[in-house]
């Protein structure tokens, strides 16, 4: 029971995958909202808008959109990724996996590992749909090292979801999740606009959001520019992801179906 | 052995008996029903004998195995059909199976050759491959059926198996059960509120009421217990059978409706035969002879003192609202 089962955590990944390349109009509406993002409100913006910070100059807004759009995909499909036990407790499938002679923890893992893996798809069909815009990352190494944040970025969050959807009875938190949750995530990580000269309650808001060192990072691999160094985002990140699996698994192993 | 033992078991919520203080248990190869109305604490039963619901007091064992010290082994051993659907719909048939065989670490020969025998056991081979968003009700529950079976248990549970199918699905439904019970030696627990399901299926049957079980006993003899057969008779000369049949103990009482002797008899089957000579010793015609046992609905009613479809209306609500406060718990 308290093992790790790699047969249970890569069927939940095969599960996850399969659905998701089923699910065309989910794909479809993923890869849309990005691309009007970058077309309207990323050149609307590039036109009228200067950075005015040193660091930053040679920046256009939509090259520093395009980390602030990957990191809102992530987000909210990783949200969505661990929140759909949600949706598995509703159409009853949660039942069928909880009698199974598998530990919580490996269920737990699974959905993580799926959950990572689509996100981590979707991310990188906004950076190549942003290629076609002229966005360029600067080379291998900072691709590599994007991935490993996308991956982080994933994890934590799908944790998130798995914790608050282990706590919520049915369908109905998931909105309050959405408003109160993800939207605060995403308008304070600075996907929209940079850090630099915002008042204090402001930035110290911004400071304990999470998403935020992922997006800073982000920017500090693909565009070399950032408000914290590298390490700083990549620790912030580590330490989430650890809190967000422990806590994830602890309440899933609690809750009763 | 016994594939279930159950003794004493008690369940609260919040102080409410769901079940209270149940005893039975269901030997290797025997179908067992629990019968009743909806909140008589069947399914609660069935999420204990399931690990999903830990028990407040009492002692269960499925397969020798304790639900509380090794719900591992437990859960290793059964199959479940649930009460409400539990498929993936976004997956084929195959795929549900296969993903089931996985998580119980079956490998890739036993699982191909078990998905193609429990498909075929249930008659969804033809349809291995469709997505189960295309299914109907009937072949979901079969699916599940199938699923269940996947793992080769000792035990397997059908939570109220053919609820909201028609007649025609219910009737295949049961076949399917009986012949599994047959060709792979099963124990199975089924719960139901329908009588005619556990009089058709089940090797004994418990009647639970209100967290308590009142009686278990085969079907026949349940049915044996409270009522008596009644033969309808058609008869040339009927009042001068009621005069001869009066000198018998076992004619419980005759009445004269409409044309037809009714007579209510212990063991009707036994007794046919007597009437019908009786009445042509006695030169009277016999034209028609029809022989009416008691059914499972007559039993709950002896035992409860309501019928259980009085019992749907009355309670549903009700016992669906206790059982979202303790949901929210």
């Amino acid at each position: 029971m308290r093992k790790i089962s790699f047969e249970a955590i890569y069927v939940l990944w095969l599960r996850e995958i399969k659905t998701f390349v089923r699910a065309r109009s989910r794909i479809i509406g993923n890869i849309v909202q990005p691309f009007f993002f970058l077309a309207i409100f990323g050149v609307g913006f590039k036109s009228s808008m200067k950075f005015a910070t040193p660091q930053m100059s040679g920046i256009d807004y939509m090259q520093f959109l395009v980390p602030g759009l990957i990191g809102m995909a992530l987000l909210f499909s990783s949200m969505f990724a661990g929140l759909s036990i949600l949706w598995d407790r509703q159409f009853g499938f949660l039942r069928e996996i909880m009698v199974a002679p598998v530990s919580r923890l490996s269920l737990v893992l699974g959905r993580v590992a799926g959950g990572m893996t689509t996100t981590i798809l979707q991310a990188l069909s906004i950076l190549l749909i942003a290629w076609l815009f002229g966005f360029r990352i600067k080379g291998g190494a900072s691709f590599f090292l994007s991935l490993i944040l996308m991956a982080l970025i994933g994890i934590g969050f799908v944790g998130m979801g798995v914790a608050f959807a282990s706590k919520m009875e049915d369908m109905h938190g998931f909105q309050i999740v959405m408003n109160f949750i993800i939207m605060p995530i995403f308008f304070l990580s600075g996907a929209l606009f940079p850090l630099e000269g915002i008042p204090s309650w402001l930035g110290f808001l911004m400071y304990i959001d999470p998403l935020t060192y992922g997006v800073d990072g982000m920017r500090a691999v693909m565009l070399g520019i950032s408000h914290f160094p590298l390490a700083v985002n990549f620790t912030v990140l580590i330490a989430f992801c650890i809190v967000m699996l422990t806590l994830g698994s602890y309440l899933f192993s609690k809750c009763e179906v | 052995m016994q594939a279930i033992q159950v003794l004493n078991l008690t369940k609260e919520f919040n102080g409410f008996k769901a079940v209270n203080d149940i005893s039975f248990s269901v030997e290797e190869g025997e179908i067992f029903g629990l019968l009743g109305p909806n909140g008589a604490g069947k399914t609660t039963t069935i999420r204990i004998l399931s690990t999903t619901l830990r028990p407040t007091k009492g002692k269960v064992k499925v397969w020798g195995y304790d639900v509380k010290t090794d719900p591992d082994d437990v859960r290793r051993s059964i199959g479940i059909v649930f009460q409400d659907q539990t498929l993936d719909d976004r997956l084929t048939g195959v795929e549900n199976l296969d993903f089931h065989a996985r998580l119980y670490g079956m490998d890739k020969k036993m699982r191909k050759k078990r998905i193609e025998q429990v498909l075929k056991l249930v008659g969804l081979w033809d349809k291995r491959n469709t997505l189960v968003k295309y299914y109907s009700g009937g072949m979901c529950r079969r699916l599940e059926i199938a699923r269940g079976l996947m793992h080769y248990p000792k035990v397997l549970f059908l939570d109220e198996p053919t609820l909201g199918l028609d007649a025609q699905t219910r009737h295949i439904i049961w076949e399917h059960i009986k012949s599994l019970n047959q060709r792979e030696k099963i124990a199975i627990l089924l719960t139901t509120h329908y009588m005619d399901e556990a009089d058709i299926l089940c090797n004994r049957v418990g009647i639970i009421d209100r967290g308590k079980i009142l009686v278990i006993d085969r079907p026949e003899n349940l049915k044996n217990l409270v009522g008596k057969d009644i033969i309808s008779m058609k008869l040339s000369s009927p009042e001068k059978m009621i005069k001869l049949v009066a000198g018998f103990d076992w004619v419980k009482k005759s009445e004269l409706h409409d044309g037809l002797l009714y007579l209510k008899v212990t063991k009707g089957d036994e007794k046919i035969p007597l009437l019908v000579n009786l009445a042509q010793k006695n030169s009277i015609n016999v034209e028609l002879v029809n022989l009416r046992k008691p059914t499972l609905e007559d039993v709950f009613l002896h035992f409860t003192g309501r019928t259980i479809r009085q019992e749907e209306g009355s309670t549903r609500q009700r016992i669906s609202m206790r059982l979202r406060s303790w949901r929210r718990r």
